[in-house]
């Protein structure tokens, strides 16, 4: 395992990262993940082992930063949900409602999720600036950390504050107009995660269903000896064979589909979330700002100098928030495009692909089977 | 043949080996390759002498004019190969596979030597018996045409005295019916009819009568009030189906078709009403209670079995029954898990189409409309693989439980005929100890009568013996009649409903393709 020396802060270097999550390993009740990165400027490639705090560390990090104007009008790239145990998943499929890809049984997935957020993190010019990026991909151990406390309590004031700051009106259209399209899609995108994750269910049904099929087709093989009997038994396995082809197939359509457009959706829906947050802070802060003015306004004279300060600083801010803002939404709508544009191709190459091979082996199987039977019956 | 020294088949062991190999998950076509290849060249091991060589749909061809077996099997192996080597070259065209597909339809190879049709993926029931059995069972089939088609079911008549109608048509060249078509329509109640004439007449002699379908009040209670609904479409449809594959055995049967009564029943117009089908009538509880004191008799009859073929089939026949039954259930869970698959779509095409149009990227917004009506269209195709799935398959599989009942039945009389025979033998006996003791007792009188039923019951005795004999040969001969037929059914099926895999399997493939313009046009 390279090990990754102590780097000096003044020689950081802000090229692309490579960044690949190789494996998940279960280590008593949690999962570790082995995280390789590699710059592109450099030759060096670190190994280090993370588990799902260190993410929630790391995303606490980039949130809380200090230094970066306009910090509030990042989108930041969502983390994905915590996994469950193995209990909580069984849990979840008996409610009959996946809600995310932690809960579909696969810890590729998984990893494919965390190694999208760092790649997501690594590509945003702003934040793969912060030193925890660079540290959490190289450094063996990562700084003590204050456990992050996501507090029920802020959980409550900010619900409160939401209903009230969500309805804000804004003051400029393109804003509103994002925050409105925001709220649809949002919903929509949802809708649509939820609907495709049972296909993909369904589809993990049907290949079960077929096995047994298959398997009950095995049992009444009996004797051989005669020639009508042979023929049946030789017919079940045929048909037999043919269920485990439809049943790795309905397999592999599962998973690709899991592997392309219900890994982009989810991410979607996420990235959606994520958007709305950055959305509702920068109505926060439009909201302080029309207080201070109106404070302003209000103030007494001997008060007025400081309520000007802060208004003065409310502004400042709100115009920061607003400008990364719009630049943050566009390229997080160029980059969603073009992410659910690969997601389609794919999904569409890959299902074009099982299709042609189980044709073309059904193809030779139903003409085969014309022969061999005919074959079959000729000496009875 | 220089070609086919190119191509050295595999060797027998070898090859026995790798069908017992698990197929591995990675190159799937090629495992599964081996393994229809495996059972073929199995098979053709002890393959008898007219055997056609696979017509060759690959470049390199080999000649049909091989008459060696042997190495026309393994030839026909390797050409499984190199079809198949074709097919993973040839993917993104639609149309080589669909050559590939009517080729091997279409070549009908012929045969030098005794008749062997290829009947090709048959839409009808190809009419039967026109291969080699003919030889074998001296039926005379050279000229047997007959087919038969129910059709239009419509309804007649309001309320609960409606019932369908089916359009029964039949076309013929066969001499004993007067006319080459006739169409009549009949009703459920007269085909419940037909089964039982003939069951009267013909199951005591040990033959196999087809059962009709079974009744179902709820389902034609739900036709006769008039609900329009898919259940109660399916209901017509599935009744449908099966009324015409049970004529379509009961005119396979060859002394069945002999019966006027199956002419009858195709001929006129008008069939009286048979009565004594209705469910909650008096000849329905009389029926009831005629079954109840059969199995009855049944449990009680001991029979002392000369014959240990028939011991053997039956067993057969229980396990069969079993193996059915299971092969039923796990079927119809495949047909709900695909009707459920095929709602799941169709839901997650409405999303779609919403977050499409709630999309402001008009490139995106499209290509999302054309997926949820890719998904649309797939929804439809699992909808019918479902049907095709639960009509092909799950149907045989019901059939043919109903089937082997009727098998157990010709067993059960046969039974009964050798009860009846035992019965008259220890009447004999009795008579004759009868006439022992009026002799003792010297009654002139009285002995004249018991001699006189002597000679009546030992008659009785070997005619019962002689019934005894012809039903146990006719049972015989309708177990195997009977299980020759059931691997063609199920041959005819298998391959029906492989196409209908094959079928959907391609309209996928266009219905994706035709998607993946739309989604490069992004951005």
């Amino acid at each position: 395992m390279m090990d990754a020396g102590i780097e000096d802060n003044s020689n950081h270097d802000f090229s692309g990262y490579d960044v690949r999550v190789t494996d998940a390993a279960q280590n008593g009740d949690t999962f570790v993940y082995v995280i390789k990165s590699q710059q592109i400027s450099s030759d060096t490639e670190y190994r280090v082992e993370r588990e799902f705090e260190d993410f929630e560390w790391l995303h606490h990090c980039l949130l809380t930063q200090e230094g970066v104007t306009g910090l509030h009008g990042i989108i930041f790239p969502p983390l994905p949900a915590k996994p469950g145990t193995s209990l909580s998943n069984s849990e979840a499929k008996t409610k009959k409602k996946i809600e995310s890809l932690a809960m579909v049984d696969d810890w590729q997935m998984y990893c494919r999720a965390l190694e999208e957020y760092l790649h997501l993190v690594t590509a945003h010019p702003v934040l793969v600036k912060n030193p925890a990026v660079h540290s959490f991909l190289k450094h063996r151990e990562l700084p003590l950390k204050t456990k992050v406390k996501k507090g029920i309590f802020n959980k409550l004031t900010q619900a409160v504050e939401e209903l009230r700051k969500e309805h804000h009106k804004d003051i400029d259209d393109f804003f509103q107009n994002e925050r409105d399209s925001n709220l649809t899609l949002t919903a929509f995108t949802k809708a649509a995660v939820e609907k495709f994750l049972e296909i993909v269910l369904t589809e993990q049904k049907i290949a079960i269903a077929c096995g047994h099929f298959s398997t009950a087709l095995h049992l009444g093989i009996g004797q051989d000896d005669d020639p009508a009997d042979y023929a049946f038994a030789k017919m079940c396995l045929k048909l037999s064979e043919v269920l485990d082809t439809v049943k790795k197939n309905f397999e592999k359509v599962a998973e690709n589909d899991l592997n392309t457009l219900g890994f982009n959706l989810e991410l979607h829906s996420r990235f959606q979330d994520a958007e709305k947050e950055m959305l509702f802070r920068r109505t926060c802060k439009l909201v302080d700002v029309e207080t201070a003015n109106k404070n302003l306004g209000q103030a007494k004279p001997h008060k007025k100098a400081a309520m000007e300060d802060i208004k003065k600083a409310a502004d400042k801010e709100f115009d920061e928030i607003s400008g990364m803002a719009k630049v943050e939404i566009q390229r997080y709508h160029r980059e969603r495009v073009r992410a659910f544009q690969k997601a389609l191709i794919e999904l569409e190459l890959a299902a074009t692909c099982f299709c042609c091979s189980s044709t073309g082996w059904l193809s030779l199987n139903s003409s085969v089977q014309n022969n061999y039977i005919q074959n079959c019956t000729v000496w009875n | 043949m220089a070609d086919d020294s190119e191509r050295v088949p595999p060797p027998f062991p070898e090859s026995e080996q790798r069908e017992t190999d698990p197929a591995d998950g990675e190159s799937d076509e090629d495992s599964d390759d081996f393994e229809g290849e495996d059972i073929f060249t199995g098979n053709s091991q002890p393959s008898e002498p007219k055997k056609d060589p696979l017509p060759p749909a690959a470049p390199t061809t080999t000649t049909t004019t091989s008459s060696n077996t042997k190495t026309n099997g393994l030839h026909s192996d390797d050409e499984e190969q190199d079809i198949f080597a074709e097919a993973t070259v040839e993917l993104a065209l639609d149309s080589p596979l669909n050559n590939r597909k009517r080729e091997p339809a279409q070549a009908k190879p012929s045969a030098p030597g005794p008749s062997l049709t290829v009947t090709g993926p048959s839409t009808l029931k190809p009419p039967p018996a026109k291969t080699f059995e003919e030889l074998e069972e001296e039926e005379e089939e050279d000229a047997f045409e007959l087919n038969i088609a129910v059709t239009n079911p419509e309804k007649v008549g309001d309320g609960m005295n409606a019932y369908m109608a089916y359009k029964v048509s039949t076309q013929t060249n066969l001499p004993m019916f007067k006319c080459k078509t006739y169409t009549v329509k009949r009703r459920f109640s007269d085909f419940l009819g037909l089964y039982e004439k003939l069951s009267e007449k013909h199951s005591q002699n040990g033959y196999i009568v087809p059962p009709p379908p079974e009744k179902s009040i709820l389902g034609m209670t739900k036709v006769k009030v008039g609900k329009e609904d898919s259940s109660s479409v399916e209901f017509v449809e599935r009744r449908r189906a099966s009324l015409e594959r049970y004529l379509q055995r009961v005119v396979s049967h060859p002394s069945l078709l002999q019966d006027p009564d199956v002419r009858e029943f195709l001929e006129k117009d008008e069939l009286p009403r048979a009565v004594s089908t209705q469910a909650l009538s008096g000849a329905g509880f009389l029926k009831m209670i005629n079954r109840a004191t059969d199995a009855v008799s049944k449990m009680t009859i001991k029979m002392n079995e000369s014959d240990i073929w028939f011991e053997e089939k039956l067993l057969e026949v229980e396990s069969e029954d079993q193996h059915l039954r299971k092969l039923l259930s796990v079927v119809e869970t495949l047909v709900n898990h695909r009707k459920e698959l095929s709602s799941n779509t169709a839901m997650f095409a409405k999303s779609v189409a919403m977050l499409g149009s709630s999309e402001d990227n008009t490139a995106l917004s499209r290509a999302l409309s054309q997926l949820a009506e890719v998904e649309d269209k797939i929804e439809q195709l699992h909808q019918d693989q479902a049907c095709n799935d639960f009509f092909i398959l799950a149907e045989l599989f019901a059939d043919y439980i109903r089937l082997l009942t009727a098998v157990r039945g010709s067993f059960d009389h046969r039974m009964k005929t050798w009860q009846r025979w035992q019965d008259a033998q220890t009447t004999l006996q009795k008579k004759r100890e009868n006439e022992a003791k009026l002799l003792w007792a010297n009654k002139p009188d009285k002995l004249q009568q018991a001699k006189d039923e002597i000679s009546e019951w030992e008659s009785k005795v070997t005619q019962y013996e002689r019934d005894f004999e012809r039903v146990s040969a006719t049972v015989r001969k309708e177990v195997l009649r009977f299980e020759k037929e059931k691997a063609m059914d199920f041959k005819n099926q298998l391959v029906r409903y492989l196409e209908t895999l094959l079928h959907s399997h391609q309209q996928l493939i266009k219905y994706w393709e035709a998607f993946l313009p739309e989604a490069k046009a992004i951005a």
